[in-house]
């Protein structure tokens, strides 16, 4: 067994290489302020097919195997309180170079089972959340996202342009929204609760007249 | 007939019984459950159909992949949304006697779910359940005393009141499976089984 601390990537590398591989792309380096510091590479989306075939076939680290993908939604809060944590750990940063305006987000995580590497952590970002809120899907590239990216754009509306299937695969064909948004208004059909507490005892104290006693 | 008589009767080598007792007995020591899960309280339930646990002991080992073949429903798990027409489906497909068990908080009332969007808030808003079994998930024990239980009650039926009983549940399960609503299902629960403590909204 090789020492873990060995199959650590710094992120920067894989992106001079991007850089160098696609001049013409725009490729961005982004930093993860938390513990785990997993930082990403942020793909564009109009070469980020062709990065991520680079990356599997042809890159000197050959990410063969995308392990998870996953969806997140930036809300212009979320969006606004992350920039106050990024200006406080680091004060020379330019407020107007973070983004404001909300977007959708598809998060891959790759590893190298040939080179023993990993995680190698890819990001795509739609224009916003409304109504551009197409990414390429990578699923000609790594198949293993084919379901991932249904259950994305099942639960966060994301749509793959690309994917053979793109339906929902979770809620039912006629299903209205996208439950795991932010703003995801779900249907009110709550009931007596003996004993609310917590997220339950402050929708019930929302809709209800005698929230104590859960009616 | 007097227990005492019947007592007395057995002591002296004479066993006597009716026809009542013995149509019972036979209904519920060999109850044919649907072999379908839904969750992890399905898991639980396999390993009390397993020899540690030996759900055959009971007379309900015979699990039956067809509706068709089966008497007892044990609803083992979250009833998602989108899953539930279909448990309605195999629940109306059930030739007559037919038995519910719950089984978990979540067949019982959606469980850790319940204010989700996607889980059915218990299955009796659908079908008439027997026992129900808390737990999360209620260990191999828990669901022996649930098929116990039932014998117990089946026990208590009566010959001419069973038609009766039978009919009712027929009735319900004869109600149109729920169909897929924009969020919920449509309807979300059948009124003859179903009423909700009322709640004033603000």
């Amino acid at each position: 067994m090789t020492d873990c601390s060995q199959n650590l990537i710094d992120a920067r590398e894989v992106v001079q290489a991007l850089e160098r591989a696609f001049p013409s792309a725009h490729i961005a380096w982004e930093e993860n302020l938390s513990p785990s510091a997993q930082h990403a590479i942020v793909l564009d989306s109009e070469h980020a097919l062709e990065c991520a075939q680079w990356l599997k076939e042809v890159s000197p680290w050959e990410w063969d195997f995308l392990s998870n993908v996953t969806g997140v939604d930036w809300t212009d809060e979320a969006l606004a309180l992350q920039a106050k944590a990024r200006i406080k750990a680091d004060p020379s940063v330019d407020p107007e170079s973070l983004p404001k305006e909300g977007y959708l987000e598809a998060v891959y995580h790759l590893y190298s089972i040939k080179n023993i590497l990993g995680p190698l952590i890819l990001r795509l970002r739609t224009a916003n959340r409304e109504n551009d809120v197409s990414l390429p899907s990578l699923t000609p590239v790594w198949r293993s996202a084919e379901f991932q990216e249904r259950e994305i754009f099942d639960l966060f509306g994301i749509v793959f342009e690309g994917h053979p299937d793109m339906r929902r695969i979770m809620m039912w064909d006629d299903y209205e929204g996208h439950p795991m948004r932010k703003d995801f208004v779900d249907v009110d059909d709550y009931e007596y609760e003996p004993t609310p507490h917590d997220a339950v005892l402050k929708r019930c104290q929302e809709r209800f007249v005698d929230p104590a006693n859960g009616r | 007939m007097d227990e005492g008589l019947k007592s007395e009767l057995q002591k002296a080598g004479i066993f006597t019984t009716t026809l009542n007792d013995l149509y019972n007995w036979g209904r519920g020591n060999s109850l044919w459950p649907l072999q379908f899960g839904l969750a992890c309280c399905a898991i639980e339930m396999i390993a009390t159909s397993m020899s540690r646990y030996d759900l055959a002991r009971f007379g309900a080992e015979v699990f039956r992949p067809s509706p068709r073949q089966a008497d007892l429903m044990i609803v083992s798990g979250t009833v998602t949304k989108k899953m539930a027409p279909q448990v309605v489906r195999l629940f109306k497909q059930m030739p007559s006697p037919k038995y519910v068990i719950a089984m978990g908080a979540c067949a019982i009332s959606g469980g850790p779910f319940k204010q989700g969007y996607n889980v059915l808030k218990g299955i009796d808003r659908y079908m008439p359940v027997d026992v129900h079994i808390p737990g999360c998930p209620p260990r191999p024990e828990a669901l022996l005393h649930a098929i116990m239980t039932l014998q117990r009650k089946i026990a208590q039926d009566t010959l001419h009141q069973n038609r009766r009983k039978e009919e009712e549940v027929e009735r319900i399960a004869a109600l149109p499976v729920p169909e897929h609503g924009s969020h919920d299902l449509l309807p979300p629960k059948h009124d003859v089984l179903w009423h909700p403590e009322p709640v004033q909204r603000s």
